[in-house]
């Protein structure tokens, strides 16, 4: 069955298929949006402390379908097995309209300029495939910033002597001090440190609409039941479905995308909710799934131009598989500490994201979101049984007198940590799941180490009587929330999969706009970078468009 | 109400005495292994051992433990529900506890004090747990996903069948009921 031509098919209603979405329809393309998941409205959200994104003891919320949508996980003695959603090894993130953005933490970081140019700053480690972005900051200032007033970030980073430099500052402030705040901020301080306001995509005062947060200590692996935490959900897409140029189609499911003789894609496969298998034919076709989606969704795509998948003639799509490992470490006071008053992530240090002696790249570092009892539940010292008078000690006292620095540690992208197809395992509708394999960089450990180490003198010069080192000291394959790398950006078809404006190299009209084409993931949360590279891509694509195809 | 899987109509007690008649003269079928309980999956006797280990794993002191807690009652629910994958699990770890229990002090699990309760526990734990049952599922593999369950039916939201009245909430200290978007909470989180 064909439906009517459109435009451009957005694969994914995400960080980066959202904001695609809405500057096309808004230039007058007529777009399709095509996400897997559903639409969540915000009262559905149940704050179950067992059942959210981050915590998925009883499940995931909010996608993918947990008994349709397997994947493969090969470990590092290459044994394969299929992994469900709520899996550790599956490194899920979201599945329904607006992706992850409708429920994560919300950190919303611009990368610093360093951070674009790692290889000519560092060298590449032994065993590394780090490589400088095609594109400096500079190119992406104008829009960091306009996903910043567009979405809405608060927050104050004036106190940030290392942070890229801006023109505007933050559209909303940051929320009154939280009494973890009142004693990290001055301790770091007295570190010689430079504490600042973390920025967060939420609203803390009431902005596009919506009101400022209500303080909950519900909020990372949580939709937003008061719709203060700004998604794309609620943003960008509800704009793009107003202009009357865009259609969004939940419970859809991507299986290929077609090209025609000459090489240029003309449509994609889809099943819808019935499991009726679709054609959208479209000029454009963005891919926005996510890393592993995305990455999927191109090796799934073959045919006889691109036998090894579309865009992959050079086996570098789904390759460097990255995330971020974070570490850091837990504070243990002799006094109370808690309010109740979320997200709980507020203040941050940017003293370690470079420059560090003997090591590439570094991390920010800052307090954590709020814990929730069954998840503090797994934070005993090493030695400590899981049961028992001890355990349930251990939660009695420290509860409400813990404090967690941790920080997103910048990996060092390894060739071999990668998403493939499997060659057997295939999901409800027959469609190849994504295969996951590899390690990532040694290099990581080093800097987990480092990261507690600094965590530790941060608790401790607040007044922390114990510290728990909360320090990654194994290597995994890291993808998770903050996946990234597998289409990365580059000049050399050879070497990369997209060319500097998210293009394939070898195809016309087919563009991958997630963090996908992330060359490296900064030492920070990635989603204000995916973002402004969706507003950058798609100011590219808006002065090429002439109806029909780009110039 | 548990997301995956379709809550029962009616409950296996009001069925089975409904068939009565017919079962009385139906062959011993070995799942569901009881005639009469008070739970969706476990058995009476196997309800009471999984309690009694329970509250081993989180005692009452001078506040509730899991027993006061009702989180049999969780576990009960998510075996027959989302857990459901660990029905096999909890059915041959607690013959092997029953088994464990007669080798090492002749006695059932509940009927022993809570020192040899904690013994049994520790065996289980480092997997080296007497009995013939353990050559087929692995006695730390059951211990561990029980204490798992035990955790997370104490100290997660009431709404699961566990954490009366938000008994371990109090204990921490926290606040409750909590507040959703600035009005008291609805009736449903418990």
């Amino acid at each position: 069955m064909s439906l009517k031509h459109v435009n451009a098919v957005v694969v994914g209603s995400g960080a980066g298929g959202g904001v695609v979405a809405k500057e096309l329809a808004e230039a007058g393309l007529d777009v399709v949006v095509l996400e897997r998941g559903r639409w969540v409205t915000p009262d559905e959200e149940r704050k179950d402390d067992l059942r959210n994104q981050r915590t998925t003891a009883l499940g995931v919320p909010y996608g993918p379908d947990e008994e349709k949508e397997p994947r493969v996980f090969v470990d590092a003695q290459g044994h394969a097995q299929v992994v469900w959603p709520a899996d550790g090894p599956y490194n899920n993130n979201a599945a329904c309209v607006g992706g992850g953005t409708l429920s994560y933490g919300a950190m919303a970081w611009r990368y610093m300029a360093q951070d674009f140019r790692m290889k000519s700053l560092y060298g590449a480690p032994a065993g590394s495939t780090l490589e400088d972005w095609p594109i400096t900051y500079d190119d992406l200032a104008p829009f960091y910033e306009k996903a910043e007033w567009e979405i809405g970030v608060a927050g104050d980073q004036s106190g940030d002597p290392f942070k890229a430099p801006r023109r505007r500052p933050l559209p909303m402030p940051p929320l009154p001090d939280s009494r973890e705040t009142q004693v990290l901020k001055p301790a770091a301080q007295r570190l010689g440190w430079h504490p600042f306001y973390i920025p967060m995509l939420r609203n803390t005062v009431p902005y596009n609409g919506r009101a400022g947060c209500m303080r909950c200590r519900w909020c990372c692996g949580f939709a937003c039941e008061c719709n203060a935490k700004c998604g794309t959900q609620n943003t960008v897409i509800p704009t793009a479905l107003a202009t009357g140029h865009c259609e969004l189609r939940p419970r859809s499911i991507v299986a290929g995308i077609l090209l025609d003789a000459k090489g240029r894609a003309q449509a994609v496969e889809y099943f819808d909710e019935r499991d009726r298998r679709l054609t959208q034919t479209a000029d454009l076709v963005i891919v926005s799934g996510g890393a592993i989606e995305s990455a999927r969704l191109l090796l799934n795509s073959k045919s006889t131009l691109f036998p090894q998948g579309l865009g992959n003639r050079f086996d570098w799509v789904g390759r460097n598989l990255q995330g971020h490992a974070y570490s850091g470490a837990l504070g243990l006071f002799d006094h109370d500490i808690y309010d109740d008053l979320g997200p709980g992530a507020e203040i941050a240090i940017c003293d370690f994201n470079h420059g560090n002696p003997g090591l590439v790249g570094g991390m920010m570092l800052a307090n954590e979101f709020q814990r929730l009892p069954y998840q503090f539940a797994g934070m005993g010292p090493p030695g400590l049984p899981r049961w028992g008078k001890a355990h349930k000690d251990f939660m009695r006292t420290w509860f409400r007198r813990s404090i967690v620095i941790m920080g997103p540690s910048q990996e060092m992208p390894v060739f071999d940590s990668r998403v493939q197809v499997d060659p057997r395992v295939r999901d409800h509708w027959g469609i190849p799941v994504a295969r996951l394999s590899g390690l990532d960089h040694p290099h990581n450990i080093e800097l987990c180490r480092f990261a507690s180490d600094k965590a530790e003198l941060w608790l401790k010069e607040a007044g922390a009587i114990q510290t728990v080192r909360r320090q990654k000291t194994q290597q995994w394959l890291s993808a998770g929330q903050h996946q990234a790398g597998t289409c990365r950006m580059g000049h050399d078809p050879q070497t990369s999969v997209v060319d500097p404006h998210c293009k394939l190299h070898e195809v016309d009209n087919v563009f991958v706009i997630d963090a996908s084409v992330h060359v490296t993931n900064g030492g920070f949360n990635p989603v204000l970078t995916i973002m402004a590279i969706a507003y950058y891509a798609s100011d590219y694509i808006k002065r090429r468009w002439r109806g029909g195809g780009l110039r | 109400m548990d997301p995956v899987s379709p809550r029962r109509l009616i409950t296996r007690r009001a069925f089975l005495r409904a068939s009565s008649a017919t079962l009385l003269a139906a062959p011993l079928i070995q799942w569901p292994p009881v005639w009469e309980s008070s739970h969706r999956f476990f058995s009476d006797s196997e309800a009471a051992t999984v309690n009694a280990m329970c509250e081993r794993i989180i005692p009452t002191d001078e506040d509730p433990g899991a027993a006061w807690a009702g989180v049999i009652e969780f576990i009960d629910r998510k075996l027959a529900g989302y857990h459901r994958r660990y029905q096999s699990l909890y059915r041959a770890g607690l013959q092997g506890v029953r088994e464990s229990c007669v080798i090492l002090f002749k006695k059932e699990f509940i009927d022993l004090p809570q020192a040899q309760q904690d013994e049994l526990l520790r065996h289980l734990e480092s997997n080296q747990a007497p009995g013939a049952v353990w050559s087929k599922v692995s006695a730390s593999d059951f211990f561990n996903r029980l204490v798992e369950h035990t955790l997370e039916g104490f100290y997660g939201g009431p709404r699961h069948g566990g954490n009366r009245e938000a008994a371990s909430w109090h204990m921490l200290g926290l606040p409750t009921p909590p507040v959703r978007s600035r009005r008291p909470l609805n009736a449903d989180w418990k």
